[in-house]
């Protein structure tokens, strides 16, 4: 997905051992080459003992795929993928602390119902909203919920796996452009799947 | 079999096990722990070293020369943070090494305690990998993983962080545990497709060029390599470290390229149709710019380092692989052929450009002192160098007769790795004879270090080419910085003749060619560590040389 300046996000998906630095040690990869992390999630995976960070980096495509090969270089990492170009889902999720006093709240709830956001906190003069999905699905919301007074937005990181196939015998995530029946072929885009 | 033990105990006894009997190291507050069990180990000789950099870079050099790993202690706080341009010195190049620094106790870590570093954080660029051990229970284990990073795959310097409470600390030792890194691949045989693609490449080649790197070195691959060349006939250029991985004797031997390497070396890369890459990494210096390298060849990249391949330089035949065991898939597949049209050719660019020569004068230069200890040594020294002038000197002017006699700091470029590193690598052997070529300014770096040879009845040979000046730096505020000479004159050298008599060491001081062999000669008959100062000529640039960034079609070659 292009940010306007040439500049690419890549998404990264690493399955990495729980122990302490690991962050560290991944992180200070990007940060030798001056990039910045868009995103970043992590926790524990379902394998035992690992965990799985998904991070989403800003940076020209063959200097993120060797940092990605550097990354698999570490020690504490099993596995690294670029994920950008396949065909995976993914969800952000944020909470959003809206100013909601009596008069307005109908039509925050309204944004809240079409945007299939849920409601977790109500205050006297606020609600808290939990909106999970693709970016431009949260960035909209924020957007429109800007003109009621925006008093806290806090997003998580990119989490996001590949598809399961489709069609038998194929791996994961695997982007089926000759399938025998192209109806089951997905959309592919740079990474917005996630969208509504 | 479980054992145990006291955390030291358990420490030394890792080591034992992995067949360490030398540690370079100076004891501290955090470390002394571990110093205290050490007349337990007597199997465990134990170097003390005058500066913590000094330790790395002897364990770097003990590795380099012996292909074991390079193991050293320091304290923690600053013992540990001197240990950090070692560490990067190793890393750059590869080098398999151990450093067990001391940390202060559990509960101080993290308070800004006397003498706290957080070392695991500030190494972490600089490691392959590293380690803060907080049961004394880990440590047996922890031991056991460093060394098998250390040495295993593109082989590189581990860092261990004890607490002084966890030396202490009474664990559970168990030496035949087994191994449990997930996260680790060590990369062996290629894939077998990727060696066909390769030998396809080099059978139908007509001006091919193996490119010899550290790598060949590392995996100590030179017999594999020699038979290589001489089944394809190929010529064989070799990287500032590759130097000594193919005897220079040799007809297909064609020197080493790039910044300040042989011209006919550089033309050949240039020239060639096919540029066969074993274990280097395209490094800059060999490079300049990418976009001008050998543009007309295919290039093969053989690398145990997938992160290595089209880093700098995209390869249309990438093999990943152990260079060993590729050699071994290789050889069979490659065909025999003669390339007589390219090694008469190669032949020509030697003979129109030979690089090698020395000014005609009656000064000393130090082309002259390399050139004489090179005749007088037969070629048969263990050579380490600092970083400049001297350095490129000793690449070019020394006929290197036996495999993995060269140590020098290629990626790192460190100064002073000169003088500690000859120290380990006479340590790992005894009876070879070992010149440390130095320049004036890197040996003040780690002069120290002599005490360490003088203690340890060393007979470590230091040739300082002496010409009062950082002789590249002259040479660049002279080429790119319109002769703004600054901060390149040393106008208060010691006497080095009396600094190593103050020493304890013999000294000899050289100043012209006639004196040249008698005192190499003496500095050879001499049962103890020597230092000559050879006082060189003070100004004199360094050929040929191909300007940083630029290509073979700048190579200044010898305006005189």
């Amino acid at each position: 997905m292009a940010s306007g300046n040439g500049i690419f996000q890549r998404t990264i998906s690493a399955l990495v051992q729980d122990k302490p630095g690991v962050l560290a040690r991944i992180s200070g990869l990007f940060r030798r080459r001056g990039f910045n992390i868009a995103s970043l999630a992590v926790g524990r995976s379902e394998q035992p003992g690992m965990s799985r960070m998904t991070f989403v980096v800003e940076g020209p495509d063959e200097v993120v795929r060797h940092v990605a090969a550097q990354l698999d270089r570490l020690i504490d990492v099993v596995e690294v993928n670029d994920i950008t170009e396949q065909n995976i889902v993914w969800r952000e999720l944020a909470l959003i602390k809206v100013a909601a006093p009596t008069a307005i709240r109908g039509e925050v709830l309204e944004l809240t119902n079409v945007y299939r956001a849920n409601v977790i906190d109500i205050g006297v003069e606020s609600l808290t909203l939990e909106i999970s999905g693709g970016r431009q699905k949260i960035d909209s919301l924020i957007e429109l919920l800007k003109k009621f007074g925006l008093l806290e937005v806090i997003r998580t990181g990119r989490v996001a796996t590949l598809r399961g196939t489709l069609v038998e015998g194929e791996a994961d995530g695997l982007y089926q452009a000759n399938a025998s029946n192209p109806t089951y072929v997905l959309p592919i885009t740079t990474g917005e799947s996630g969208s509504v | 079999m479980s054992k145990h033990l006291g955390g030291s105990q358990i420490v030394c006894e890792a080591l034992l096990k992995e067949g360490v009997d030398v540690v370079f190291g100076i004891p501290g507050g955090a470390i002394l722990p571990l110093y205290g069990v050490l007349s337990q180990y007597p199997d465990l000789r134990h170097i003390l070293s005058r500066h913590e950099q000094g330790a790395a870079h002897s364990a770097d050099g003990y590795a380099r020369s012996t292909g074991k790993v390079g193991v050293a202690f320091a304290t923690s706080g600053p013992g540990a943070t001197n240990l950090v341009t070692g560490l990067a010195t190793a890393m750059m190049d590869s080098v398999p090494m151990v450093a067990i620094t001391g940390q202060v106790g559990r509960a101080a870590i993290g308070t800004d305690a006397f003498q706290e570093t957080d070392i695991t954080g500030a190494t972490l660029p600089v490691t392959k990998h590293n380690y803060l051990v907080m049961r004394a229970d880990d440590l047996g284990a922890t031991i056991h993983e460093a060394f098998h990073i250390a040495r295993t795959g593109r082989p590189g310097p581990v860092l261990i962080d004890i607490p002084k409470d966890v030396f202490t600390e009474m664990g559970e030792y168990n030496p035949d545990a087994p191994i449990d890194l997930p996260g680790y691949k060590v990369t062996g045989k290629a894939d077998e497709s990727q060696v066909e693609a390769a030998a396809k490449l080099i059978n139908e080649a007509e001006r091919p060029v193996i490119l010899a790197g550290h790598g060949v070195v590392l995996s100590r691959s030179w017999g594999e390599l020699k038979e290589f060349a001489e089944k394809t006939q190929i010529p064989v250029v070799t990287t500032l470290l590759g130097i000594s991985s193919f005897p220079e004797d040799h007809v297909l031997s064609t020197g080493f390229p790039g910044m300040h390497g042989m011209a006919y070396a550089s033309l050949a890369v240039d020239q060639a149709d096919l540029i066969i890459n074993f274990g280097s990494r395209f490094d800059d210096r060999i490079v300049g710019d990418a976009k001008r390298f050998s543009t007309g060849s295919k290039k093969i990249h053989v690398d145990i380092d997938p992160a290595e391949i089209n880093k700098s330089i995209q390869v249309e035949a990438p093999v990943v692989g152990n260079i060993k065991d590729v050699f071994a898939q290789l050889i069979p597949k490659v065909k025999q052929a003669t390339h007589v049209e390219w090694l008469r050719h190669i032949e020509h660019l030697k003979a129109e450009h030979p690089s090698l020569r020395i000014p005609e004068t009656e000064r000393l230069m130090g082309q002259h002192v390399v050139k004489a200890l090179s005749d007088v040594t037969k070629g048969d020294a263990i050579i380490t160098t600092g970083v400049g002038q001297h350095q490129m000197w000793a690449a070019q002017h020394y006929q290197f007769k036996n495999a993995n006699s060269w140590l020098s700091s290629g990626g790192a470029g460190t100064m002073g790795y000169e003088v500690p590193s000859a120290i380990g690598a006479q340590v790992g052997n005894p009876d070879k004879l070992v010149w440390s070529i130095c320049g004036d300014g890197g040996f003040q770096m780690t002069l120290m270090e002599l005490a360490t040879a003088v203690e340890n009845n060393l007979p470590v040979k230091y040739a300082i080419l002496n010409n009062n000046h950082l002789g590249m730096i002259t040479q660049w505020q002279g080429f790119f910085y319109d002769g703004d000479y600054q901060a390149e004159t040393y106008t208060a050298n010691p006497d080095f003749v009396k600094l190593a008599e103050a020493y304890g060491m013999k000294g000899i001081r050289v100043t012209s060619q006639d004196e040249l062999e008698s005192a190499i000669a003496e500095a050879n008959a001499h049962n103890g560590p020597v230092i000559v100062d050879f006082v060189i000529e003070k100004v004199d640039d360094l050929y040929p040389m191909i300007p940083a960034g630029q290509s073979v079609q700048e190579l200044i070659e010898d305006p005189n």
